[in-house]
């Protein structure tokens, strides 16, 4: 009963229909399945269509439908003046006044050409001019590993972008969080980098008809509980949500019940929600596919220490990353670079000394 | 090895013959490379050769990124290995070279042989890089890659091209990009450091008319690439024609060698395959287009029309070449995909030179890596 009534709050339209299902009302109601490609597709052209400001540039976009098909038919849809292809010349990152760009980087390897003005520019300019002049721009584009690209292709920039003040840094992991997120950061004042995932964009979830609708935004600096557990939280971001629910599952058989946690924003970091589930559960791991040193596992753990929730750890916490090597090609080499689901598992059952 | 087995006798072809090539356009020189080319037998057939095995080479690569044995990124060098093997008959093996992500066909010319660079496609130890490099990172004495970022490699030659004048070692250095990298901030700030301080460096611009899916047109104010250095002297190329780009390399070595500083060449090419394995190439180009290149201006064809024309050589003589090319190149394949990939104890050596053995951590703190230079 609650659950037809939270239907029909939620839908708003199709309200007859909702309380005519009441009776048949066993699951949510209708969600459908989209790739995180779609996803960030139809966030896309939401958002154009919401606000003439929002154009959208960067190498392929336009006429090529994408270098991974994410602006795909937005080019035939909005045409030259809001779908722009450009030469391969990232440092242009054009502080267009007044509109509200979304700068699209092949991979954010290339952004490192780029990375002066995102950070002079783009980052620190409206603390610079003591809030006079903002800076509204979206840099999205595929991060961290792939498959086989090998040592330039292959950086995650998580913790490179989450150390600046003035930048908002998230990382979707499913489709839901795509589309909000990308959402959101079109509609942020502030300069948002989205790290999304190659692996990921082929990849179907459920969107629930909330996330459907064109109005709907994933608040930036909010993470998510994936998951509900008692054991153990792991807190992961991107790809490595679902390597750590995919540990989950196996170590549940084992009886031990782990809470998941899904980061979804880097900076603003969330470390309330983390908190919270360690001064439950007592001991942590987090998972990332960056380099260790200095990334967003050493961030949570210096977090967590200066905070409430030390005192509740029982055991220090685990950090899960990427082997400190540049990305090699050999798919047996790069399969060793990354974390797996079974060093998850293992490091979960060390953390807690099983 | 060749065992050329041919109802004529050598004495029967012509030994040399001297050919007309296309003029280069120029820009700030008064004269530039001849036009006319002479070329030997001896020549002829090894240029033949280099050329034949790359398309080969090239196209089994092909072949095995669709049976996903090499995997990520591949991008071909089919239909532009003029450019290749003309630039490497003009310069010395104790020259420098660098490329960008085109780079199977480099390797091979700066010599790495075939099965070592399938190996390395396929990520074997016995690849040229052991199996950590992959298609865009291949490297050999006097050969700097292979590199991925689209330009980057544009400055480390102008550096290479500083340490061949700072070591007065009158070699000169070859730094190749393409139409796409042109565009490139960086790419300026090298050719105003390299002119101001009369580096020996070769900056060639391989024009294949699309930076991936867009072509020159739609993302260059001036084509004319040539002429993109300014004030430095250019020429512009028809880099179909092994004899041409020779003959061009050639002139742009001596202007280097003389101490007359850099200069800039266009090589005006096509590529066959699309940008790369994923790109099937017909989006923003027509077959048709693909089509005309291949029968009009295919640079193995014309060399051999060339010499048979001129008697230098027969068809048996080619037919032998092509078979014993592909039987190599078959060889190379069976060694590529049969070869074991690298051991694990590799993963994290080579992270510092000449440096005492360090640790390396692993997936979790309790996994402790470790690496030798």
């Amino acid at each position: 009963m609650a659950a037809s009534l939270r239907c029909f709050l939620r839908s708003g339209k199709n309200t007859v229909s909702a309380l005519q299902r009441r009776d048949f009302h066993r699951s949510a109601p209708a969600a459908v399945q989209m790739t995180v490609r779609d996803a960030l597709n139809q966030a896309m052209d939401e958002e154009l269509e919401r606000d003439e400001r929002v154009f959208l540039l960067g190498e392929e976009v336009a006429q090529y439908d994408g270098a991974y098909k994410v602006s795909r038919g937005l080019w035939k849809k909005y045409g030259d003046k809001r779908i722009i292809d450009t030469p391969i010349s990232e440092i242009n990152v054009l502080l267009q006044a007044g509109l509200r760009p979304i700068c699209e980087f092949m991979t954010f390897n290339f952004s490192m050409q780029a990375i002066d003005q995102i950070i002079n520019s783009a980052a620190k300019t409206y603390y610079m001019s003591a809030g006079l002049q903002s800076v509204p721009i979206v840099f999205r584009g595929p991060n961290g590993a792939s498959a086989g690209v090998a040592a330039q292709h292959s950086q995650c920039f998580a913790a490179w972008y989450g150390h600046c003040p003035g930048l908002k840094v998230v990382s979707p992991w499913n489709s839901e969080d795509a589309k909000g997120l990308l959402k959101s950061a079109i509609r942020d004042e502030n300069p948002v980098v989205v790290l999304e995932n190659e692996l990921l964009y082929g990849v179907p979830f459920e969107m629930s008809e909330e996330a459907q609708s064109k109005d709907f935004t994933i608040p930036i600096g909010k993470a998510k509980i994936e998951r509900q557990g008692n054991s153990i939280t792991l807190v992961a971001h991107s790809r490595y949500v679902g390597h750590c629910l995919d540990a989950a599952a196996v170590l549940a058989k084992e009886g031990i019940e782990c809470e998941v946690i899904n980061l979804r924003t880097i900076r603003p970091m969330d470390v309330e929600t983390i908190e919270t589930s360690v001064m439950k559960t007592n001991h942590l791991v987090t998972v990332e596919g960056g380099w260790p040193q200095f990334g967003i596992g050493a961030e949570i753990c210096a977090r967590i220490m200066e905070g409430p929730a030390f005192n509740y750890l029982d055991s220090p916490v685990t950090r899960v990353t990427g082997v400190d090597i540049p990305m090699p090609y050999a798919k047996i080499l790069e399969d060793h670079s990354l974390p797996q689901v079974k060093d998850i598992i293992f490091s979960v059952k060390k953390t807690l000394n099983i | 090895m060749l065992q050329v087995v041919v109802s004529r006798s050598f004495a029967d072809f012509t030994p040399q013959a001297t050919f007309d090539i296309k003029k280069c356009d120029l820009h700030r020189l008064e004269e530039g490379p001849p036009v006319k080319a002479e070329l030997t037998r001896e020549q002829g057939l090894q240029y033949y050769r280099t050329m034949q095995t790359v398309r080969r080479m090239e196209l089994k690569a092909d072949q095995l990124y669709k049976q996903k044995i090499i995997r990520g990124f591949c991008h071909l060098y089919d239909g532009q290995e003029a450019c290749a093997a003309g630039i490497e008959a003009a310069i010395n093996p104790s020259d420098h070279l660098i490329t960008a992500y085109r780079a199977h066909g480099y390797t091979y010319t700066r010599g790495v042989s075939v099965k070592e660079i399938l190996a390395e496609l396929t990520g074997r130890r016995g690849g040229v890089a052991k199996g950590k490099g992959g298609s865009m990172h291949m490297y050999a004495p006097h050969f700097y890659g292979g590199n991925g970022i689209v330009g980057a490699q544009v400055p480390l030659g102008a550096g290479i091209a500083l340490a061949c004048q700072y070591q007065g070692n009158n070699q000169v250095c070859v730094t190749l990009y393409g139409d796409g990298a042109a565009n490139q901030g960086q790419l300026f700030e090298s050719y105003n450091m390299a002119a101001l301080w009369k580096l020996p460096c070769i900056f060639i611009c391989e024009n294949n008319k699309y930076g991936m899916g867009t072509s020159v047109e739609r993302a260059a104010a001036s084509t004319d690439y040539y002429k993109r250095g300014d004030f430095i002297p250019g020429l512009r190329v028809d880099g179909m024609d092994v004899l041409c780009v020779r003959e061009a390399t050639q002139f742009a070595a001596d202007h280097c060698r003389a101490g007359k500083g850099p200069i800039i060449m266009e090589l005006q090419t096509y590529r066959y395959h699309g940008h790369s394995m994923s790109d099937p190439g017909v989006s923003y180009r027509t077959r048709e287009e693909i089509q005309e290149v291949r029968s009009k201006s295919d640079p193995i064809s014309m060399l051999k029309e060339r010499m048979l024309s001129h008697n230098m050589a027969s068809v048996e003589e080619f037919k032998e070449i092509d078979i014993e090319i592909r039987k190599q190149v078959e060889e190379a394949t069976q060694f590529a995909t049969s070869d074991p990939e690298p051991p694990l104890e590799e993963l994290c050596n080579h992270i510092f030179s000449k440096n005492p053995p360090l640790e390396v951590r692993g997936t979790s703190p309790w996994s402790k890596l470790k690496s030798v230079s």
